[in-house]
């Protein structure tokens, strides 16, 4: 199943790198799940390659945090479904950098 | 017409400034990639618009940059820098076994030859190769798998390759240095390597003459004589004529002979340029006082330069990339200071002033010279 296309709102760092001004809208292939959020992401964009995960091992980044439904979600599976209201385009998918220092 | 372009790598950015070759005026161009910490940016000697840009976060890890048309426009390169096979352990700061992990890219050096061609320096230490403009990445391992690689251990900021070094009477001769390995030598364009430290006396390891384990700043060479290796050490200003193979120190009268920095002039071999740190425990320069100390004679005898640098309440440090000449008729030296200020001097270092006082904290300077 397609998704109607996934919000995501990505640090204003990684906005910056990208050209974009707020949230961008990804069209999944398939389940909705960070991974593949992230996997499409990466694939429109690849300079974000390894911004958010490490390339190696695709583990998050440990200053890297998801966010969804006013849900911490850094820890779920990355091939867990992401919350239907994710997937349907009503809520966004938060990428957020971890607060440290300040 | 000849000019400058200065590029300077800092905590928060990177900046591009340009001068003719009066060096008396300067356009600022910048900050690109804001917010990203900027270890160093290179250009390569066969194409002057091609730039090679380390950018980093601590949130987002390793990104490298790669220009084509003298920083005016940039394009995301690789950023991949596996380890050739399971990289083990080095040791820890207490001496604990400690694993090999990749943090960021400290040191470009682009190939004297191709423009294709670059070296990356890497922390946890190891040398990488790109040969298609930096799109990819290999690990030269021979260095990292050099038997002495399990002893070497991360100084203050971290186990970082920030020295590399090209011969270019023989590209396949290349220096490198380690924080705190020390320095190493290869002849076979980096499959194999030698440890190159006899002469070094570092207190802060149980056998102060080791082979390894020397906390070394940073390494010079003037390109007519690439023998002669010129080394900011923790402490000890040392010089080497035999590509390392021996080293004295030249510290001589420095008011002290810790630091970062070293450089040597472009068109005279034995002119050498350092700025004293107070200590270890002080990363800032002494008294208050900003000097740039120059050695006519390869060393041993310093003379401070101060005309235009503050010599008061002046509590800045020159890290270890932040030191450059431009090779113009009359030689410019230029430094970047932790407190933002990047300064020049169009007269061999007799007279300084700054080009931009109020940068974020600075990492690197490099210069290039446009004819």
């Amino acid at each position: 199943m397609s998704s109607p296309g996934v919000r995501v709102l990505l640090p204003s760092l990684l906005r910056d790198m990208i050209g974009a001004a707020g949230e961008i809208t990804v069209d999944i292939a398939g389940p909705v799940t960070q991974a593949s959020v992230i996997d499409t992401i990466e694939a429109r964009y690849p300079m974000l390659r390894g911004t958010l995960r490490d390339g190696a091992t695709r583990r998050r980044r440990a200053l890297v945090r998801f966010y969804a439904c006013e849900e911490d979600l850094s820890h779920a599976e990355p091939d867990a479904p992401l919350p239907d209201a994710v997937a349907r385009g009503a809520e966004p998918f938060l990428v957020v950098g971890a607060i440290a220092g300040g | 017409m000849t000019g400058v372009r200065v590029l300077v790598g800092t905590r928060k950015g990177a900046f591009i400034l340009t001068a003719d070759g009066k060096r008396d005026s300067w356009t600022v161009n910048g900050p690109h990639f804001p917010g990203f910490e900027l270890y160093h940016l290179k250009g390569s000697p066969v194409d002057p618009n091609r730039i090679y840009a380390s950018q980093c976060s601590s949130w987002f890890g390793q990104l490298m940059q790669r220009s084509d048309d003298g920083g005016a426009t940039w394009n995301a390169v690789g950023n991949q820098f596996p380890y050739d096979g399971v990289p083990g352990t080095h040791q820890w700061y207490d001496g604990t076994p400690h694993p090999w992990e990749f943090k960021r890219v400290w040191h470009l050096e682009p190939s004297l030859s191709d423009a294709d061609v670059v070296y990356a320096g890497v922390e946890d230490a190891a040398l990488f190769l790109s040969g298609d403009g930096g799109s990819t990445w290999t690990e030269l391992s021979g260095l990292r798998k050099h038997g002495s690689g399990p002893n070497w251990t991360p100084g203050a900021g971290g186990m970082c390759l920030h020295t590399i070094l090209i011969d270019p009477s023989n590209p396949d001769r290349m220096y490198i240095a380690i924080s705190a390995a020390g320095t190493f030598r290869t002849e076979d364009g980096g499959q194999t390597w030698k440890a190159i430290n006899q002469g070094l006396h570092s207190a802060h390891i149980p056998d102060p003459t080791a082979e390894v384990g020397h906390c070394v700043h940073h390494v010079t060479m003037h390109p007519s004589r690439p023998r002669t290796l010129f080394m900011q050490k923790h402490w000890d200003v040392m010089r080497s004529d035999d590509g390392g193979d021996r080293w004295r120190e030249v510290s001589g009268n420095l008011p002290t002979d810790f630091g970062f920095v070293i450089d040597v002039h472009a068109h005279e071999p034995e002119t050498v340029y350092v700025v004293p740190i107070t200590s270890d425990a002080h990363h800032f320069v002494m008294e208050g006082k900003l000097r740039v100390y120059r050695s006519r004679s390869g060393g041993d005898e310093w003379e401070p330069l101060t005309k235009g640098l503050p010599q008061e309440n002046c509590y800045v440090n020159v890290l270890r990339d932040a030191m450059a000449v431009d090779s113009l008729d009359e030689c410019g030296v230029y430094f970047g200071t932790t407190g933002g200020q990047v300064y020049a001097s169009p007269d061999g270092g007799d007279h300084w002033s700054a080009i931009v006082r109020d940068l974020p904290a600075v990492l690197s300077v490099e210069v290039q010279t446009l004819q």
